[in-house]
């Protein structure tokens, strides 16, 4: 086993720990303060990747246009999200866990066929962005820039995130509603805006993280159902509602996936979803998280 | 007087001589309608003995279908098993993992509990998805034989019959005698102590219940007859295949008792008959199904939470209510 | 009856119990008060395995139930009811005492006989004790607050205790409920020679039924005797008035 296969095999656990990231980070959020598993993120995250390629089409390629079309579409998806807070799942607050989690259900299944209207079903891709088109080799393995971006783009979001939700009023709220609803209430907050902002700040990762995965993966109808089940997974590793659970869910799992495959091949698929039971058996509340009121 | 008229009338049993008709219509298409109807209404069932009467929101029952369809369709045809032999097999497959599996689950609540399911749901997938030497992989596993039938030729009107209605004649005796012993249970004392835990854990641990043993009860139970369906299921298939336990099937199977009502023993039936009809119906003239599913899901969570079955009931008590008023 | 020693439970840093003893005399009336967040109901919780003592110990009739569950410290004759009315709210009232006599009876396991007629008479007896026969087909959750803490005393009697532990009785009923809703208490207590222990924030109520009255505060018990005892003692005094 050479070094340069170990490096290559880690830079591509890692690059997906951070798209995930990215995308689990949302749902993580999302369910923190709103208390509902949203099946639909995967279906923003693909949104998001379709939507970047539509923005890329319309206005054609210049510096930053790659950049335009991801903010774009970030920012469509979590206006998408907004209105369907706001005007549906809101009536289901108040209902059983169940009801929730098929409404989402619900969308996957509409989203998934309107993406397939709008784009048709063939792969489509989104080139590099033109400053971060190279690559360099380093012991005889070729690691692209836009690679390397995405490594750090990850831990420089999580700080970002992390910041915001210790530093400000509005995120010590969120810290406090994902530890105890009731105390949302003494706060005083407006929880109805609280929650529609979250949920747009949870679909703005999703769209994120799916413009972001474009250059490197091929958009294909499909990919929806994909993430959802990973980002559940590394969700549910590090502990729902927990920011740095997620982070750290991320990582396991893409080095787990990187390196799976040299112990027995199909054997990651397996190995992730025995390392979601186990922890779901021993530690339910995640790695990281902590056990959550109501 | 009347409502106790109109109880007295044996609806299951009127339906299940119906439903004994089918293959004298004639149309092998009715036959395989009704065939998938049978069994996917006895997997709903099974389901909703864990959601409607525990109050266990399973995300995984489609486990137990898959690994009583593999079960009972590899011992048929890789060992030989005699039908009888291998439809047991795969129920008590199903059965003995439900309880491996329900033992971890029944230790925690609500949403942890559902992920749970789901985990060890996405487990069995990926064991079918990826041993390919014995349950075929991601290609299934398929050219399951349908079991000896010839001795039915020798009752009265089954004779000449297709293979197909044949098989169906069993499926619909098999999944008949599963309704009787799943009612049998719901309405048990044993029912209702499944019934109070879904009301109410706490208060029924301190009246004296194991909470816990009563709910893997349930779950062994449940996931024995999802088995059972499974089993059937596969050889009505001709084939098995991962996405028996995929998820995505344990999402459909949810939707069927939503939409038929899970506060009722029959409503999960009614909401698995509906949905394969309008499936069949839908896809005959167009791709998009599931946009239209997820429509109805919609509508459903939203105007009739009850279900078809659970709003046709009230509607009807509010009738009555109205007359007798 | 009962006897608590030392016993010792906090969350996250927060000590809500902070080394209690009591003792529960057999067929007495025994009423634990306190300001709110003085740690009765927390009490109750770990008496009845609801809660794992940090520290301390529980016994019933001498047999140490510090770490029993629930269902088993139920079966040996605890009943209990809780602060915010726990029943059945689904079920009719006859179903709500129904389950718990099918669960006492050892009937939970049957799942080939019928559960419908099971236990009639028992339930019925039982329901018209409490005045609540005339209801008996009512859905649980749609009664009165008052009622549903009739309901839930009534599912506590049918595991036929020897203790029952009842958390804030009267909460939340008119005084007119909370009169009747003693009387009847008391002539249960009388005609099944129960021993209760009960947490009240009531004084009237407190005074007027128990014989033996515990004060906690912040955790700590800080005396325990006869309600004449009680009122005289100026530290009583001092929290209740918070002087």
């Amino acid at each position: 086993m050479s070094l340069s296969f170990l490096l290559a095999q880690s830079v591509s656990g890692l690059t997906a720990a951070m798209f995930l990231f990215i995308v689990a980070s949302g749902l993580s959020l999302i369910f923190g303060v709103l208390r509902v598993l949203n099946f639909a993120h995967g279906s923003f995250y693909m949104l998001g990747a379709y939507a970047a390629w539509q923005i890329a089409q319309w206005i054609g390629t210049f510096t930053g246009s790659f950049w335009l079309a991801v903010i774009g579409s970030a920012i469509a998806v979590a206006l998408l999200g907004g209105v369907i807070e706001r005007l549906l799942l809101r009536h289901l607050y108040g209902r059983e866990d169940l009801y929730q989690l098929l409404f989402t259900y619900a969308l996957v299944l509409i989203l998934g066929d309107v993406a397939r209207v709008l784009w048709g079903t063939q792969q489509l891709s989104v080139p590099r962005p033109s400053g971060l088109s190279g690559s360099f080799e380093i012991f005889g393995t070729v690691i692209p820039h836009y690679n390397l971006f995405i490594i750090a783009l990850g831990p420089a979001l999580a700080i970002a995130c992390w910041l915001l939700l210790s530093r400000t009023g509005t995120g010590r709220m969120i810290r406090a509603a994902a530890y105890d609803r009731e105390m949302l209430a003494a706060l005083g907050a407006d929880v109805g805006k609280l929650y529609t902002l979250m949920f747009m700040a949870g679909s703005f990762l999703a769209g994120l993280g799916g413009a972001l995965v474009t250059p490197v993966r091929s958009i294909v109808p499909g990919m929806d159902v994909d993430i959802i089940v990973e980002a559940f997974i590394v969700v549910v590793i590090g502990g729902l509602g927990s920011f740095w659970g997620t982070f750290l869910g991320a990582l396991i799992f893409g080095q787990v996936l990187a390196f799976g495959i040299l112990i027995l091949p199909g054997f990651s698929i397996f190995a992730v979803f025995a390392l979601m039971a186990l922890v779901l058996v021993v530690r339910p509340s995640g790695l990281l998280g902590r056990p959550v009121k109501g | 007087m009347q409502p106790s008229l109109r109880h007295r009338i044996p609806w299951a049993a009127l339906m299940f001589l119906a439903a004994a008709c089918v293959p004298w219509l004639g149309s092998r298409f009715y036959t395989f309608l009704a065939t998938d109807i049978a069994i996917l209404a006895l997997f709903a069932v099974s389901l909703n003995l864990l959601l409607g009467y525990t109050g266990l929101v399973s995300f995984g029952h489609a486990a137990y279908f898959g690994i009583g369809a593999y079960t009972c369709a590899i011992l048929m045809k890789t060992y030989g098993v005699p039908f009888a032999l291998a439809l047991i097999a795969g129920t008590a497959n199903a059965a003995a993992w439900a309880l491996l599996f329900g033992a971890f689950c029944v230790r925690s609540t609500k949403i942890y509990f559902s992920m749970l399911t789901l985990a060890f749901a996405q487990i069995v997938w990926a064991v079918c998805f990826k041993w390919n030497s014995v349950t075929g992989g991601e290609q299934g596993f398929s050219n399951i034989p349908y079991p000896s039938m010839d001795w039915m030729d020798a009752l009265p009107l089954l004779d000449g019959l297709r293979s197909g209605d044949k098989f169906y004649l069993i499926v619909l005796v098999l999944t008949g005698l599963a309704f009787v012993l799943l009612q049998r249970v719901v309405g048990s004392p044993f029912g209702r102590v499944l019934t109070a835990i879904r009301e109410n854990p706490e208060r029924a641990e301190f009246v004296g219940i194991n909470v816990r043993r009563y709910q893997l009860a349930a779950f062994v139970m449940a996931g024995a007859f999802a088995g059972f369906a499974g089993a059937l299921f596969g050889i009505f298939n001709r084939g098995v295949f991962p996405d028996f336990a995929y998820w995505a099937k344990s999402a459909e199977v949810l939707i069927m008792v939503i939409l038929g009502g899970m506060g009722h023993f029959w409503g999960p039936a009614v909401g698995a008959a509906v949905l394969i009809v309008l499936n069949q119906q839908i896809t005959a003239y167009t791709l998009y199904w599931p946009f239209i599913l997820g429509s109805i899901l919609i509508v459903l969570l939203f105007v009739f939470p009850g279900g078809i079955v659970g709003t046709l009931s009230a509607g009807i008590a509010r009738v009555r209510g109205r007359r007798d008023a | 009856m009962l006897e608590v020693y030392k016993i010792r439970k906090s969350f996250n840093g927060f000590t809500a119990v902070d080394g209690v003893s009591l003792a529960v005399p057999a067929r007495g009336i025994t009423a634990v008060i306190g300001p709110n967040g003085a740690g009765k109901s927390t009490l109750f919780n770990l008496v009845t395995g609801h809660l794992r003592a940090d520290g301390g110990s529980v016994a019933l009739e001498g047999r140490d139930i510090t770490t029993s569950v629930p269902h088993a410290i139920c079966r040996m004759g605890v009943g209990r009811s809780f602060q915010h009315t726990n029943i059945f709210r689904k079920l009719t009232v006859f179903e709500n005492v129904q389950a718990a006599l099918i669960a006492h009876g050892g009937q939970a396991r049957n799942f080939w006989g019928r559960a419908e007629g099971l236990y009639r008479d028992e339930t019925m007896a039982l329901l018209s004790s409490l005045g609540l026969a005339g209801q008996a087909n009512a859905v649980g959750g749609e009664l009165s607050h008052g009622v549903q803490k009739q309901l839930e005393l009534g599912i506590a009697l049918a595991s036929d205790p020897k203790l029952l532990l009842l958390d804030e009785p009267t909460a939340g009923m008119s005084a007119s409920e909370t009169r009747e809703a003693i009387r009847l208490l008391e002539r249960v207590v009388a005609e099944r020679q129960l021993t209760l222990l009960f947490t009240e924030h009531d004084m009237d109520v407190v005074f007027s039924i128990a014989q033996k009255i515990a004060v906690l505060h912040q955790g700590k018990l800080i005396t325990e005797g006869t309600p004449a005892e009680v009122r005289a003692n100026p530290e009583v005094r001092r929290v209740y008035l918070g002087g």
